[in-house]
């Protein structure tokens, strides 16, 4: 077992699927440079600039392009930067490659991976710090992945590549540099698979991304502080959501936080709310509580960011509020 | 390159594709009105001409996209006339099942790998063919279909950069009918020849009369022999008229109809089996045998729709996501 970062788990990840199969090629802005991040770092050297292409500035082209790609018989893997940017790739992802297999009554299958990042915590700005990933999880044909961990982000990766489906493959960019165990080679991780990190018997907290680790924080503080075992359950996918885990624990613990960097007004906590609420209601002891970012954009301003985020104080308040009030 | 002369052999199935089109065409507008196909309809009556001089040229292997007046184009690249009329009709016989419908055609078997309804969405997507052909060394190419009113959106723009810059065997085709939907190409934009949009990227293009089936073929004819050989892209903007509305009920009240006599001497099956008969290719005999053939043909296929069963409502959750 080696500890690496969550950044060179996804580097490697790709590594192994392009020399594993020759269908399987990167293409993005600056991939070949290895990106703001180093995601691609090295991967032109191996694999020549025919399979690591760099592009334009031109999120709906290239997103074009990788769809015919993968519908023409190869393994696409498209960086979009930012998330952010993702706006100006909607078109082609969510008309074309999430419909195509449909629309064409199963004759395309578009096995596309598309890599983004997003999260605040770096003064980005409103423009390079947003958590869309709820827009993607109501299209239907899509995929949506949220690795937290480096052996997930490795794992799943390698699940998503080798998905017929489009997947969209959200890192965070402050997990980027942090570090766990990933085997060598990685297991694969399936897609739609929750993992439990923390068990624990007074309330489950359902936590994505980054919020995953401020979770995790929180609990430890739960623990020692007011003697709560909190349970905690990395989703790792949204669509399709493992619901049977997240249910068996609401039925043990009968309480349920939701916590996500997301703005929550709309955000993924919402859905899975309302799928717990109508699987697990006679369970549940108290309402279903979620925790978010406010309704507003992402402040620059360092200390209005830092109010601006939630992380493990407002998950630890959150679960405090929730078993003193029921 | 020079494409050889048309021969009678080819020309006769140039002009059965031609009738094929415009009979199903002028169909469906009757079914339309009859509420027997379904959703938005745009026909292509009068631009059948580029349709089949280009997809007459193509394999099975090459990509072929268009986008929302797609009709000809499947039925040109050999998508059978039955399961496309069941598809406008929304049956389990349709070419997608009765899913996509008229702007959402895929006849993957011949290589007509999709339609779109959202103007110039398809552009980009042929490039990404045009990239796999490549990175798998194959001599296929990509062509994609589109009207001029998608050359204003910024997918055609990014995909026209991309194509030269990274110099792939995709064949714009511009089937520029003078209308963008309801208004013409002057309100739209003040460059007038859509080839001359691309003239900066330095590739090849050209702009011919898209009623002239000789010259569609010859021009399309070069840029695929040079596509063939790993050269690209090309563009070639055929000149067209769109004798219906933008759709299918659009009362047309923006413009005024073409004259008859006026398109008599236009029209690319009439022009096209006239150089026929003066050739000594054809005999009265013989073209209306071609139109009753067509007819017939798309008889056929509104009686193998009409017999053909509605999907299941569960092929909806079975569609959603490919298995694997």
């Amino acid at each position: 077992m080696a500890e690496t970062t969550y950044i060179k788990a996804i580097t490697r990840a790709l590594a192994t699927a392009m020399r594993a199969d020759d269908r399987v090629f990167v293409l993005g802005e600056d991939v070949a440079e290895g990106g703001p991040y180093t995601a691609t770092a090295g991967l032109v050297d191996e694999f020549g600039p025919a399979r690591v292409i760099n592009t334009p500035i031109s999120e709906a082209a290239i997103t074009g392009v990788a769809i015919g790609a993968a519908q023409s018989g190869m393994r696409p893997v498209l960086e979009i930067m930012f998330i952010d940017f993702i706006t100006l790739a909607l078109d082609q992802l969510v008309n074309g490659a999430a419909k195509a297999h449909f629309m064409s009554g199963g004759q395309l299958t578009v096995p596309l991976v598309l890599r983004t990042q997003g999260g605040a915590g770096y003064r980005g700005g409103a423009q390079h710090s947003q958590s869309l990933e709820s827009w993607l999880s109501h299209v239907p044909g899509l995929k949506v992945v949220m690795p937290s961990r480096p052996s997930d982000a490795a794992g799943l990766l390698a699940s998503a590549i080798a998905d017929p489906n489009p997947v969209v493959f959200i890192e965070n960019k402050t997990l980027y540099f942090r570090t766990g165990d990933v085997p060598e080679p990685a297991p694969a991780v399936p897609i739609g698979s929750a993992a439990t990190l923390r068990e624990g018997r007074d309330v489950t907290i359902v936590a994505l991304s980054r919020l995953v680790h401020d979770t995790l924080a929180a609990a430890d503080r739960l623990a020692a502080e007011d003697g709560i075992e909190a349970e905690v359950i990395d989703p790792r996918t949204l669509v399709p959501l493992d619901l049977d885990a997240i249910v068996a624990s609401v039925q043990r613990t009968g309480r349920l936080v939701i916590a996500h960097e997301a703005v929550e007004h709309g955000g993924f906590g919402a859905e899975i709310a309302a799928q717990v609420g109508a699987a697990a209601f006679d369970f549940l002891d108290a309402p279903i509580v979620r925790v978010g970012a406010p309704f507003a954009p992402i402040p620059l301003s360092p200390p209005l960011e830092d109010a601006y985020l939630p992380g493990a104080e407002e998950v630890v308040g959150a679960v405090r509020a929730m078993l003193i009030s029921s | 390159m020079v494409v050889p002369p048309l021969g009678r052999e080819e020309a006769s199935g140039l002009l059965a594709t031609m009738w094929r089109i415009r009979a199903f065409e002028e169909r469906v507008g009757r079914l339309k009105q009859a509420d027997e196909v379904h959703g938005l309809v745009h026909l292509s009556v009068g631009q059948e001409g580029v349709a089949a001089a280009v997809c007459a040229q193509l394999r099975d292997d090459d990509a072929v996209y268009s986008g929302h007046r797609a009709h000809g184009h499947a039925i040109a690249k050999g998508a059978s006339l039955e399961r496309t009329m069941a598809e406008l009709m929304g049956r389990d016989t349709g070419l997608c099942r009765g899913l996509g419908g008229s702007m959402h055609l895929v006849d993957a078997e011949h290589g007509f790998m999709g339609a779109t309804g959202v103007v110039g969405g398809t552009i980009p997507i042929a490039l990404g063919s045009a990239l796999a052909a490549g990175l798998s060394g194959a001599d296929s190419v990509a062509v994609v279909f589109f009207g001029d009113g998608a050359v204003q959106a910024g997918h055609f723009n990014e995909t026209v950069n991309l194509a030269a810059l990274w110099q792939l065997p995709l064949i714009l085709v511009c089937e520029n009918n003078g209308f963008a939907e309801f208004t013409p190409r002057s309100a739209h934009t003040v460059v007038e020849r859509v080839s001359d949009v691309v003239a900066p990227y330095g590739f090849e293009r050209a702009t011919v009369d898209g009623n002239d089936v000789l010259a569609v073929r010859e021009a399309f004819g070069a840029y695929l022999a040079s596509a063939r050989a790993g050269n690209g892209p090309f563009l070639l903007e055929c000149l067209v008229e769109r004798l219906r509305g933008h759709y299918e009920g659009d009362p047309g009240k923006y413009r005024e109809a073409i004259a008859a006599a006026d398109w008599q001497q236009r029209d690319p099956i009439l022009r096209l089996q006239r150089h026929g008969v003066a050739q000594g290719w054809f005999d009265e005999a013989a073209l209306a045998a071609a139109e009753s053939e067509a007819v017939a043909a798309v008889e056929a296929a509104v009686r193998f729709g009409r017999e053909s069963p509605f999907p299941a409502p569960g092929l909806i959750e079975q569609m959603v996501y490919a298995d694997g």
